[in-house]
């Protein structure tokens, strides 16, 4: 394609950045051209979003330097960024919903006069600029809270374009959008960079990066494994890119029978609107299964509807064959759920408190005489618990918050073995923690299935589920697309189905 | 949902002090203040300020909003607020006083304040915990309302106890030990307060919802019946300081308790609970209290007037609040 023969307008060139305890972008390179699309592709975690914060001025390279029309700059801030004629429509959108649609579009350079706001400058301003995107009926005196998501998405444009944009980073902007309006995004793409806009495109969607893009660049662990790739790279090519790993995780074996007992849980036509649909799974104590799917495939709210912490719009959840209250945290603790949340410090940690009292915080009940707790009965079971998974350090009063990731996981698991939980739910067990510590967790996990428990467990990396699972559900968009033992299965296969929706092979 | 980053690794924090140790310090640098306070105190006005008299009017003056605080401190802990306190003191004081309340005699008085406290409590806790009210905006309404109501029961007018057992328990004869009754009760509400706080499940449950309402439901907590609970229990410290201020001013009035809520939010930020919630301590309340009961002392013995008193008051929640800040940031390093 032609727009790959210009002098680029953004050169990143050893892009390095390091988060503690994780090496996020290690020397990740990429140019991009006037009025060129240049897809970003990679897994969760392979480092497209710190890339992306990096470019807007969110995060400050560790090393690398960055050059624009032919000089090097530096991003020190976002609005250094936008100045330079950068803008970044974020996956989470950034708007503010209590103000109007021109409010949110000008929000940072309003016009305006001795400081008083030109509210109808503002507003002619924003309505030239939703036409030029094909959304007229878009009023800009209307509140933001009463837009649709993808009315909302071309808002968040339209705050784009309200720079003198040179480059648009778009991430997953497709990802709230129906097909037709996903047509007219394309409309938009091809208006921008017939204008020698240039677009950096985040996609899960290897269709529309076929069908938009000039180039592709692929991510993973934090490299670029392929740099500049023509966008019509066959699926299997990159697909192999992305998963092809240098880091070799340690899974514990898998039991040689897999069990035959009657299931603990079960999981029948479980539904929430617009999240998932008719969810149906079985589990066996002793049994690990597993389900797969991207950020975005509702592997988080089957978990926490199961558990009681959202509120089905129908199907059920049966315990030993009886049916559990819906939406009662309480009455699925009292059945033998436990929850491993997917942000584990918003979610699932006391971060003022010590290990005890994070252990103990579900079993408060059984250490109290008439609401008097025993506070060394307390501490002794904590502490047990605690070493039977070999929490480090060993000190029942240190603060949870100075402990690593995997420590602080292993608190929240040893809350509920504590309990004496038979279903763990476990969401995105090894987020945040360290490749050394994970093997560790992993085996912690397998060796709490073969004392009975039974795990069901979400997780963003495909080989994880692959390789601790004994069952793997494939989940797209919100439903279940194949289930099959994680043996049969292999990462290129399930990405295929997160991806395309049906088996390529 | 966010993208999966490996950004969100954990930060390593290994110089950190256990906490309780922290609030200790704090503590005893409110008890320094207080050592000050009573060092001045008795340079300025020997012969009064140290008098057993005075001390026990000290003392006795802190019992009433210092029971109202102990149940603060334990809303400000779950993350709540509770801005109706003095008018809820106002109107069990009031209804605890009519003449046909007082039919019943002292146990009449007693049970009345007590029983208006929790019932305002009650209401409270079932507007924020199951009406999804927002603290602020619940208690804001329950102390315009409650306001209100003293006056409609009393019209305005001061209604005089005339029940000796009630009037008996202000009277130097009747303390114990040279101690006034009033501040024996606040004593054992101290004591009952630290015991809940740090002692029972209720306590540990008040600071996990505090601490993360969001993860303390999703360990099982029953969040929205522990909230209840915390605004009955405020009520009820109110009820049982309304019964002291009965005591101590022999008549109820409308107008009692204005402006208690301020100074009891006030002590328990001094004392260093935190505001945002997940971390209360009771000893630093009571002594937040006695700060401010003893400025206010030092204040009129030496015939200031209150407008100094308030920019006193002000100044030192500031600093408290300034020093508050650099231990956390120092816990935080």
């Amino acid at each position: 394609m032609a727009p790959a023969q210009q002098p680029p307008l953004l050169t990143m060139s050893g892009i390095t950045k390091s988060f503690p305890g994780v090496r996020a972008l290690d020397g990740v390179d990429l140019d991009v051209a006037p009025g060129e699309v240049h897809c970003l592709l990679g897994q969760n975690g392979a480092g497209k979003s710190t890339l992306i914060k990096v470019l807007a001025g969110a995060h400050q390279p560790d090393a690398g330097h960055i050059t624009w029309n032919g000089e090097t700059v530096r991003l020190r801030t976002p609005s250094a960024a936008v100045r330079l004629g950068i803008a970044t429509i974020y996956q989470e959108l950034d708007l503010v919903e209590g103000l109007s649609v021109a409010e949110n579009v000008h929000l940072g350079h309003e016009p305006s006069t001795a400081g008083f706001v030109k509210g109808r400058a503002a507003r002619t301003a924003t309505a030239a600029l939703l036409a030029r995107l094909g959304h007229p009926e878009i009023d800009p005196a209307r509140h933001l809270r009463e837009l649709s998501a993808a009315q909302r998405q071309i808002v968040s444009m339209a705050r784009a374009l309200s720079h003198d944009v040179r480059l648009i980073v778009m991430d997953e902007p497709s990802a709230a959008l129906d097909p037709d309006e996903v047509a007219n995004l394309f409309r938009i793409v091809a208006d921008l960079t017939a204008d020698g806009v240039a677009v950096v495109y985040i996609s899960h969607r290897l269709e529309e990066i076929r069908r938009i893009g000039d180039r592709v660049t692929v991510l993973k662990d934090g490299r670029a494994v392929a740099r500049g790739l023509p966008a019509t790279t066959p699926t299997r090519d990159v697909v192999a890119l992305m998963t092809g790993r240098d880091l070799p995780y340690v899974f514990p074996d898998r039991p040689a029978h897999p069990p035959t007992t009657a299931p603990v849980l079960q999981v029948q036509g479980l539904t929430r609107q617009g999240e998932f649909e008719d969810i149906d799974l079985e589990l066996r104590p002793g049994e690990i299964v597993g389900l797969a799917g991207l950020v975005g495939s509702g592997r988080s709210e089957i978990l926490e509807t199961v558990y009681g912490a959202r509120r089905p719009t129908a199907g059920r959840v049966l315990v030993d064959g009886r049916p559990l209250r819906p939406g009662s945290v309480p009455a699925a603790v009292r059945a033998g759920l436990g929850l491993a949340p997917e942000e584990r410090k918003a979610q699932g940690l006391l971060l003022l408190e010590s290990v005890t009292s994070n252990v103990s915080v579900s079993t408060l009940a059984r250490f109290s005489r008439g609401g008097w707790l025993d506070r060394t009965a307390e501490r002794q079971a904590a502490r047990a618990a605690t070493r039977t998974l070999s929490l480090r350090p060993d000190r029942p009063e240190a603060p949870v918050r100075t402990l690593s990731g995997g420590n602080q996981q292993k608190a929240v698991l040893a809350r509920w073995l504590l309990r004496g939980c038979r279903v763990l739910l476990l969401d995105e067990p090894t987020r945040g923690v360290d490749v050394g510590a994970r093997a560790e967790l992993y085996a912690v996990i397998r060796r709490l299935a073969d004392e009975g428990l039974a795990v069901l467990l979400v997780s963003s990396e495909v080989p994880e589920v692959l390789g601790l699972a004994d069952r793997v559900l494939v989940l797209r968009e919100g439903r279940v697309v194949h289930t099959a033992p994680a043996r049969d299965l292999d990462e290129h296969r399930v990405l295929d189905l997160v991806m395309e929706g049906s088996p390529t092979a | 949902m966010t993208l999966t980053t490996p950004a969100k690794a954990p930060a390593e924090e290994s110089r950190w002090r256990a906490l309780g140790v922290r609030a200790d310090v704090r503590n005893l640098s409110l008890l320094g203040v207080l050592a000050v306070l009573v060092t001045v105190g008795g340079l300025t006005r020997p012969a009064e300020f140290l008098a057993t008299s005075n001390l026990q009017l000290v003392l006795t003056q802190a019992s009433v909003i210092g029971v109202v605080t102990v149940g603060m401190t334990f809303v400000i802990t779950s993350g709540g607020i509770d801005l109706s306190v003095g008018a809820i003191v106002a109107l069990a004081s009031v209804w605890a006083t009519t003449l046909a309340t007082q039919e019943f005699g002292f146990a009449g008085i007693l049970f009345t304040a007590v029983i208006v406290g929790v019932g305002c409590g009650l209401v409270n806790g079932v507007l924020i915990a199951y009406g999804g009210m927002v603290p602020f905006i619940a208690t804001l309404a329950m102390l315009a309302s409650a306001r209100g109501l003293a006056l409609q029961i009393t019209d305005g007018r001061t209604q005089i106890v005339t029940v000796d057992a009630v009037l008996d328990l202000g009277v130097p004869d009747a303390y114990v030990l040279g101690i006034p009754p009033l501040v024996l009760v606040f004593a054992a509400v101290t004591a009952a307060g630290w015991l809940l706080l740090n002692r029972t499940t209720f306590g540990r449950r008040t600071v996990a919802v505090g601490g993360n309402p969001e993860a303390a439901r999703l360990a099982g907590i029953d969040v929205r019946r522990q909230r209840l609970l915390l605004y009955v229990l405020s009520g009820l410290c109110c009820g049982i300081a309304a019964f002291l201020l009965i005591v101590l001013a022999g008549s109820g009035q409308n107008t009692n308790g204005n402006l208690y809520e301020l100074d009891a939010i006030a002590a328990a930020i001094i004392g260093g609970t935190l505001l945002s919630g997940g971390r209360g301590t009771i000893v630093g309340s009571v002594l937040g209290v006695l700060v401010f009961t003893t400025i206010t002392n030092i204040f009129a013995l030496n015939n200031l007037q209150s407008d100094v008193q308030q920019i006193a008051k002000g100044a030192i929640i500031v600093a408290a609040v300034l020093v508050q800040r650099r231990s956390a940031r120092d816990g935080d390093s």
